[in-house]
């Protein structure tokens, strides 16, 4: 199995006013859309996405709990404990693909739209945030290829939610693969835009995990296994799911409303 | 069989997993009320295992029957963990377990990772026979206390749950232990001490079984640290008649179930033996 490597922070980067890079070495690996367990120490351990995949590895982290909070305070040097990569890819290639970002949900797609971009697939970002403020990875997915911003208070671009402007991009052009990540009431709108237009989607899900490695039970989706079978799944998977969109497990594992 | 603690908190999963081979899928431990467990880290990966201080997360009794009846309805057979505070809250949760169709109930007398609850039990044999007993007054199925390998004599244990009517005994349940991190200078796992699991613990679970085999005249199921058919042969020699896996799935996969399955009857014919029942135990001398 693998083994937690405890590691410094090289570099804390504020993003927005509530969300940071963290910044660090670790003798991991990793491919678009796959996870590392990141230990807060004193606090939790939480899943998280790894927005930088080079040599100096990065998650990307919004405040929005008590551990992710005090994780918000660490500084270059401070100690974090790291163990992955967990989960599957996205599947990279095609011509020309849509990326539709929700908020701090870039962060799980940006290396997705840059490996898209490497392989020479032409890429479009819907990038979504509630203000103009909150918008994380502009630059980045400018660099990749043409973005689409939108705001849900119309302070930047498209005044709306992303899965309007998504609409709006796809009715523009052609499209041979999607992918997205965001707030789930937002994936299910594009995985059901996709399902319309017969365009293959990829959505990247989050659930309340423990383990990571596939054994608790906990981020189970009907009886897929975010970590383990996802966390990024088919817009067909999706499809069949009773769960999705819906329905989450609590800490106690009682199916409750999303 | 599926061990008590892995993917087996939701109806969804106990039935993928019973379909990817396990004979039989063993509940994560229910309790009275619902519980969220401990605060992450829950788990340390090792070379040699798994340490895991879940802390009980179960979606108490009262909710878990249509998880139970997702498995029932696509064929599984479910064996019902049990955990609770006293006898009474035992016995209750076993009913309401056997009353959602439940064939089996297993005893989770042994947990180290949940304050109060289990370790104390696992530590008397008296209290395993009491705590067996009202179960056995409560249900008509078979009832399988999970005993604790932490103890100086567990032959004494066995006798005492097989005093308390139990139709089977389940050996063993994970060795307290605890990782530290040498950079923060503090134990990993938030509960600070939890169970130690897979290959570390094989060889204490073997010689649980034998001592075990010795003394009692009920089946025993072996678990601790089954990844192959030969580990599970360990156990069977020893005296098991029945195994589970946990730990192995995070290095296997749902295989392990079919692959250990299949890799018994290639022992069995390498050996010549005519049935798994001729090998149980046979490493008695």
């Amino acid at each position: 199995m693998g083994r937690m490597e405890v590691v410094p922070l090289l570099e804390v980067r504020r993003e927005v006013h509530d969300a940071s890079t963290f910044l660090f070495r670790a003798g991991i690996d990793g491919a678009p859309g796959q996870f590392i367990m990141v230990w807060i120490p004193g606090h939790d351990e939480v899943p998280m996405a790894l927005s930088y995949l080079g040599d100096v590895k990065g998650i990307t982290v919004r405040a929005y709990g008590d551990a992710t909070q005090a994780l918000l305070k660490f500084t270059a040097g401070d100690l974090l404990g790291v163990r992955g990569p967990y989960g599957n890819t996205f599947q990279l290639g095609g011509r020309r693909a849509l990326c539709v970002a929700g908020g701090v949900g870039v962060a799980s797609l940006i290396a997705a739209i840059e490996g898209f971009s490497d392989r020479g697939t032409k890429v479009a970002t819907v990038l979504a945030a509630k203000t103009a403020e909150e918008l994380i990875f502009e630059e980045r997915c400018e660099a990749a290829g043409e973005v689409h911003v939108a705001t849900d208070d119309g302070s930047r671009g498209f005044h709306g939610l992303a899965p309007a402007l998504a609409k709006r991009v796809l009715d523009q052009h052609t499209f041979d693969t999607v992918v997205t990540c965001g707030p789930e009431p937002m994936m299910k709108a594009v995985v059901d835009l996709c399902r319309e237009r017969r365009i293959p989607c990829q959505a990247s899900l989050e659930r309340f995990m423990k383990c990571g490695i596939g054994i608790c039970d906990a981020c189970v989706l009907d009886d897929v296994l975010v970590c383990n079978d996802g966390p990024v799944f088919t817009g067909e998977e999706l499809a069949k799911s009773g769960d999705f969109g819906k329905f989450r497990r609590d800490e106690s594992g009682r199916r409750v409303p999303l | 069989m599926l061990a008590s603690g892995f993917l087996d908190e939701t109806g969804g999963t106990l039935l993928r997993v019973f379909k990817a081979g396990a004979g039989a899928v063993v509940t994560k431990s229910i309790g009275p009320e619902p519980r969220g467990g401990n605060t992450n880290p829950t788990i340390v990966e090792l070379e040699v295992g798994m340490l895991n201080a879940m802390g009980l997360p179960n979606p108490g009794v009262k909710d878990f029957g249509p998880e139970v009846k997702i498995a029932l309805d696509g064929g599984a057979v479910v064996v019902g963990s049990v955990y609770g505070k006293d006898p009474d809250e035992y016995a209750a949760v076993a009913k309401a377990l056997a009353g959602y169709g439940v064939q089996a109930i297993e005893l989770n007398l042994s947990c180290p990772h949940a304050k109060g609850l289990g370790t104390d039990i696992a530590e008397d044999p008296e209290a395993v026979r009491e705590f067996t007993a009202a179960v056995k007054g409560k249900v008509s199925l078979p009832v399988m206390p999970k005993l604790a390998p932490s103890v100086p004599d567990i032959a004494s244990f066995a006798r005492a749950a097989e005093d308390g009517g139990a139709d089977a005994i389940v050996a063993i349940n994970t060795l307290k232990a605890m990782a530290i991190s040498p950079e923060l200078k503090t134990p990993v796992l938030a509960n600070r001490v939890g169970g130690l699991s897979g290959p570390a613990i094989r060889p204490v679970g073997v010689r649980c079984v034998y001592e075990i085999y010795e003394v009692v005249d009920v089946p025993i199921v072996g678990v601790g640290g089954i990844e192959s058919g030969r580990d599970a042969l360990e156990y069977i020699l020893a005296g098991a008649r029945a195994v589970q896996i946990g730990t192995g799935l995070a290095t296997r996969g749902l295989a392990v179930f079919s692959e250990v399955t299949q890799e018994i009857s290639e022992y069995m014919e390498a050996m010549k033996a005519k049935s798994l029942a001729s090998l149980v135990g046979a490493a008695h001398g």
